[in-house]
């Protein structure tokens, strides 16, 4: 005879499953709501944008808008490839910068008993309170002083220092077991090669997700307070400043906003769908014992 | 008497070296950490005493800048009372909605999973699409939420949702909310999708009767280091909520009925050039927060233990 696998997990009812079920896909849609709102404006037809009542889905999809980027683009101070190139530059500099030093300094806090450990990681995870919009002046000033408003730098320091990536990777790094650390330091490992060779190989999920919120805070940053104030000038912004000037531009141009909303919103996207059990997985030692 | 030679050739104490190669390896973060997380806050405080406005060296007024905050300004009540507003609702709604609906969420299969979480964390992830609510709430008939209004003939002329002080916080709250789901969310998603099941088995048998019972009596304990860095998380959010009152009500808002300590502080700051009054203002801030998130902190800890 067949043991009969239990299908149900205990205290659970099916009616209540059908009622919680219901009530998260509706939160869900409402979530959802303004994605789908960008994504069907960006194919109405200038003819549907001021009718009432307002159509939510076109009724006569078009690609008008989609052709009328072109046209945007070509009366740019600022060459195209220009923008490319910054946030080409940016990005991967934020990204891999973040990952580098965050990494490289959360692993003696995660594994070595130094003198000042317990001091450091309780600032670290204090500025974990200190948002960008909050620290945007205090920074503003002290990058003033320093000269490096208005440069590249302007854009790259902010996100490199984040505290949540060093916060995430220390925790995730307090999972390797000490054994496998101990067995290199035995066979006679340095610590920088105890870090090379067997701690971040075995962080490998951690990387993606440090790198994942770094690109996202980027890419979403700029088009924000931080590219009026510690950039201002066009030559050294990203696409996605470019694009959220025409999101914001106003209802006028609620369709081409559309398209570039749509844009703006694709490369976060795709990247979190792609790796989304990675940062998961890391999410799960992100919780603060003591 | 030791030889003084004999000591130099003993190899440097393991402590030593322990910390010599930890400070090495932290240095290349710790040094941007320094130049724009902890300088920029000590240098916030210091300047909260000076009137400073970027061209002149900063003056010594002492407590000037905080006696105006709150007997000279009447913006500053204002903003105060809207930030405590803002903080007071959208956290803990946040928190908790984020907790049961992760709970909730958590128990689904795999796949349908991680099509919510990325429902609830999609605003979180696509930065700038918050403008689209300026079409919900538009001021005009074209508007969403006014047509529908008119249509069913609730209202007779189209409401300024987002300019008209009566109307502006309440519509800003259900937008601050809705962006709301960020790290920490994913942290409780995360949280519950590696708990031990052995354990809500132990409790069935125990006599826990209800999904409800399973969360207060086995879930919620279990859950509070995630608890801990999901306020920790919250609380820097809803007392820096700004930008997007910034970016749909205007900046500053009708009469600064929606301000914030942020947007206030960034219109000090950014547009009167009052850098040492703007420093007050974020000095405040953080004592407000680093209070609230030693009490919250605290009481988690003290629930979880006991």
């Amino acid at each position: 005879m067949k043991l009969r696998v239990r299908t149900r997990k205990l205290n659970r009812s099916l009616g209540g499953n059908i009622v919680i079920f219901i009530l998260i896909a509706l939160m869900s849609v409402f979530m959802l709501l303004p994605m789908v709102y960008t994504v069907s404006t960006a194919f109405k037809p200038i003819s549907e944008i001021y009718v009432f009542p307002p159509h939510f889905f076109p009724h006569s999809p078009t690609l008008e808008n989609f052709l009328q980027i072109s046209l945007l683009f070509e009366g740019f101070w600022i060459p195209m490839s220009r923008y490319v190139f910054n946030t080409v530059f940016i990005c991967t500099v934020v990204t891999l910068g973040h990952l580098l030093l965050s990494s490289l300094a959360a692993y003696p806090l995660a594994r070595l008993n130094f003198t000042g450990r317990n001091f450091i990681s309780s600032v670290v995870r204090l500025s974990l309170l200190f948002t960008t919009a909050l620290m945007l002046i205090p920074q503003y000033i002290v990058m003033s002083k320093l000269q490096i408003i208005n440069t590249y730098w302007a854009f790259i320091l902010p996100q490199v220092q984040a505290a949540l990536g060093l916060y995430l990777l220390q925790n995730f790094m307090l999972q390797i077991p000490e054994a496998m650390l101990e067995a290199a330091r035995v066979d006679g490992a340095k610590e920088h090669q105890i870090y090379f060779n067997i701690v971040m190989p075995n962080i490998k999920p951690a990387w993606l997700t440090v790198m994942i919120f770094a690109f996202q805070t980027i890419w979403n940053s700029s088009g924000a307070t931080i590219s009026t104030t510690l950039v201002y000038d066009e030559k050294i912004k990203m696409i996605s400043s470019l694009l959220s000037q025409v999101v914001a531009g106003g209802t006028a141009r609620s369709g081409v906003g559309s398209v570039m909303g749509l844009i703006l919103m694709t490369p976060p996207l795709i990247l979190f769908i792609c790796c989304q059990n990675q940062v998961i997985e890391t999410m799960s030692t992100s919780g603060m014992k003591d | 008497m030791a030889n003084p030679l004999q000591r130099r050739r003993r190899p440097l104490s393991s402590k030593a070296a322990v910390n010599l190669t930890a400070y090495g390896m932290m240095a290349p973060y710790m040094i941007p950490f320094l130049i724009l997380t902890v300088i920029p806050v000590v240098t916030a405080i210091a300047l909260g005493f000076t009137y400073f406005n970027m061209l002149e060296p900063p003056k010594f007024i002492f407590l000037e800048n905080y006696i105006r905050m709150f007997l000279d300004d009447d913006v500053f009540p204002k903003v105060l009372k809207n930030t405590l507003l803002f903080a007071l609702i959208t956290g803990p709604v946040s928190y908790c909605i984020s907790f049961l609906s992760a709970w909730l969420i958590s128990e689904f299969p795999p796949s349908i999973r991680s099509i919510f979480t990325l429902a609830f964390y999609s605003p979180t992830l696509t930065g700038n699409l918050y403008f689209t609510w300026t079409y919900v709430f538009s001021g005009d008939r074209y508007g969403i939420l006014n047509s529908l209004l008119l249509n069913l003939r609730l209202v007779d002329a189209p409401v300024q949702w987002l300019s008209d002080p009566k109307t502006m916080m309440g519509c800003l709250i259900i937008i601050q909310l809705w962006s709301s789901f960020g790290v920490s969310f994913l942290a409780f998603i995360a949280g519950f999708q590696n708990m031990d099941r052995s354990l809500s088995e132990a409790g069935a048998i125990d006599g826990i009767h209800n999904r409800w019972q399973e969360l207060w009596y086995i879930t919620l304990p279990s859950m509070a280091p995630q608890l801990i860095f999901s306020a920790v998380q919250q609380i820097g959010a809803c007392f820096s909520v700004g930008q997007i009152v910034q970016a749909l009500a205007g900046f500053p808002t009708t009469n600064y009925a929606a301000d914030t300590l942020l947007t206030y502080m960034l219109d000090v700051g950014t547009v009167r050039f009052e850098m040492g009054y703007a420093s007050a203002i974020a000095t405040f801030l953080f004592l407000m927060m680093v209070f609230v998130n030693f009490v919250v902190t605290h009481l988690l800890r003290r629930f979880s233990a006991g």
